[in-house]
């Protein structure tokens, strides 16, 4: 059932031909209407600029008591942490945004049925595929598979995508090396499990997925008048709110990253399954950028290879970042179906393939 | 959150951003490597600021133009979540005018970065952190190594000291004299040892490298400290208890303190 309407939603794209060029110039004419009325009675008097406004003047006028609470070396290492999870986090979610604006503004609906195959079974494999060349990062992939769905790419293929693009791109599979000096079959195990998860996960989606359970919020300013306007109001949507979302995963990592410490660790690296469970646990609590974890992987050095392995096939594709920010743009029904599913399947793929090639 | 106040914390964002890479701090953060990419995504984010701003404060003109063209489109139109099937896409469509056209109040979060970046400016991780995680010199093993430059005391970094001490037994050091640059952290019984952090992308992923000390070991110093000693290879080893793995010792014949380095991460 729900493969039919993927299909038709990938394939079976109603539109008469004018649809293409016609989407983004598309006006809704109940919209203007509703538009306007929330920002006067949201407004009567303080809005949010003025609430803003006064919180900034707030804190800079107890910038010092707030310094002095932040002395504590726990909690100045928990800002340091989380500050430069941002820092690191900004340009590439920034780079994913505009990619994705620009998918969901300037590319016409007729190009993904046409640069997809029509069956979705199909269109999985290409699209996880499709993520191997396009370096980023996982913050960027989010907000881009959302406007693949939104554009009717089937969301089979869009998850392939998300899952698939930062774990195999070139930038990652280079760091992995660099970080795994004598062992080479680790680039060659983590490509492969990364890749058969996202299609397996694609896949799965195709048999069981509904798609009721994605709910994106409505974005009426896509179908703006102007292209100018619909693309910066795109950008704009998307850094508040995927921004955001990735301020609350941030804080999240931070907190493991310092309350956590890694003498906990030690005790479980001597076995072998429970080792291979508390990488992929760690993985996703510490949510590091797929570019980077490759090196802390490889400074893991009292646990085996293969639950090493693990620790990279899960981390860039369930995270609490990345659990945060799908429930963000894709909304919460889904996100706490597809990353516990993502876990198991990323454990049991990563631990296969550790097996056999590590 | 309404679009106004999205544009201001947006330009204070990206102004945080573009603050903090053309200045020093984002050292402190990230990889000196990032910082192109930080600037222009600094940019990008003041020019959407004020794209929104001008948008907003500019009366939509063209909308009322085009009717025909919106009634022609209309019925085939569903543009909703893209997949979404006609039904849920009518439910966000009411929840859409149950209370206005909603923005994103998860924004609100944006403004701790803002106020990490622009008011507080968190130091680089020292000394706690060093004491939190194992010595990371266990990951790069690596069998021979080039001789040391020329100069006398040849200056090395900790983590290059580290792996020919560890991995190469010393041979590649010699009895050379090297002057190394690092903070004081304190070791497993409390002493004072040589610590330098060492980031592959940004502080989160951040791991030490621990030095021992021997001979003319700092005293006195508070940890945190940085300083520059001189010394020679000893082939005393230690263990780090955070993870087990050997720390390589220094046998030091001087030291002095020094300010805090531009660059804290190796």
């Amino acid at each position: 059932m729900t493969t039919e309407t993927d299909q038709a939603a990938a394939a079976g794209e109603p539109e008469p031909p004018a649809a293409g060029a016609g989407v983004a110039t598309r006006v809704r004419v109940p919209e203007p209407a509703g538009e306007q009325p929330p920002r006067r009675w949201l407004g009567d008097r303080i809005g949010s600029v003025e609430v803003l406004a006064a919180l900034l003047v707030l804190l800079i006028v107890f910038r010092d008591p707030l310094a002095a609470a932040l002395d504590d070396p726990r909690l100045q290492t928990w800002t340091t942490v989380f500050v430069s999870i941002m820092v690191q986090a900004v340009p590439f979610l920034v780079f994913g945004i505009l990619l994705s604006a620009v998918i969901a503004v300037f590319v016409p609906r007729s190009f993904w049925a046409r640069a997809l195959p029509r069956h979705p079974a199909l269109a999985v494999p290409a699209a996880s595929a499709a993520g191997v060349v396009l370096p980023g990062c996982e913050c960027g992939a989010v907000p881009i598979a959302g406007s693949l769905i939104r554009r009717g790419v089937t969301p089979a293929a869009a998850l392939a995508f998300l899952l698939a693009a930062p774990a195999v791109n070139p930038i990652v599979l280079v760091a992995t090396a660099v970080a795994f000096p004598n062992n080479p079959e680790m680039v060659v195990a983590r490509g492969v499990a990364s890749l058969v998860v996202a299609m397996v996960m694609g896949w799965l989606w195709l048999r069981l997925g509904r798609t009721e359970w994605i709910r994106m919020p409505r974005r009426p300013e896509l179908d703006d008048a102007s292209r100018s306007r619909a693309f910066w109001a795109a950008v704009r949507h998307d850094v508040t709110h995927a921004g955001g979302f990735l301020v609350l995963g941030a804080m999240a990592a931070a907190s493991i990253n310092v309350l956590v410490p890694e003498r906990w660790l030690q005790n479980l690296a001597d076995n072998a399954w429970l080792s291979i469970l508390a990488l992929a646990l760690l993985a996703v609590l510490l949510s590091l950028c797929s570019e980077a974890d490759a090196f802390v992987a490889a400074s893991l050095s009292q646990f085996s290879l293969t639950s090493r392995l693990v620790f990279l096939v899960v981390g860039p594709m369930v995270d609490l970042k990345l659990i945060s920010m799908q429930a963000g743009v894709f909304g919460r029904r889904f996100a706490f179906r597809f990353a516990p599913t993502t876990f198991a399947v990323a454990l049991l793929v990563a631990t296969g393939a550790g097996m056999v090639l590590l | 959150m309404n679009r106004q106040a999205q544009a201001v914390v947006l330009l204070l964002l990206g102004g945080a951003v573009i603050r903090a890479s053309v200045t020093d701090l984002y050292l402190r953060y990230v990889k000196e490597g990032l910082r192109p990419f930080l600037i222009a995504a600094g940019l990008l984010l003041v020019v959407a600021a004020i794209m929104t701003l001008w948008h907003e404060l500019r009366p939509a003109a063209p909308r009322a133009l085009v009717p025909a063209g919106g009634a022609a489109d209309g019925p085939g139109d569903a543009p909703g979540p893209g997949d979404a099937p006609g039904d849920s896409a009518a439910a966000d469509h009411d929840e859409g005018h149950g209370h206005g056209h909603h923005e994103p109040r998860v924004g609100w979060l944006l403004i701790l970065p803002v106020l990490g970046l622009l008011l507080v400016a968190p130091p680089a991780l020292g000394s706690y952190a060093a004491g939190q995680a194992g010595t990371a010199l266990s990951s790069q093993q690596q069998s021979d190594y080039p001789p040391l430059p020329e100069g006398d005391p040849v200056q090395v970094s900790v983590l290059d000291y580290a792996s020919r001490a560890l991995f190469d037994r010393g041979a590649s050091i010699g009895d050379r004299r090297v002057l190394l640059t690092g903070f004081i952290a304190s070791g497993a019984g409390g002493e004072p040892i040589l610590a330098r952090m060492v980031l592959s992308c940004c502080a989160a992923d951040g791991r030490p490298i621990k030095l021992g000390l021997t001979g003319d070991v700092p005293a006195g110093l508070p940890d945190d400290s940085w300083v520059e000693v001189v010394g020679r290879y000893s082939d005393r080893l230690g263990r780090d208890p955070v993870n087990d793995a050997e720390i390589p010792y220094l046998e030091v014949e001087s030291w002095r303190q020094v300010p805090v380095p531009r660059q804290q991460y190796d």
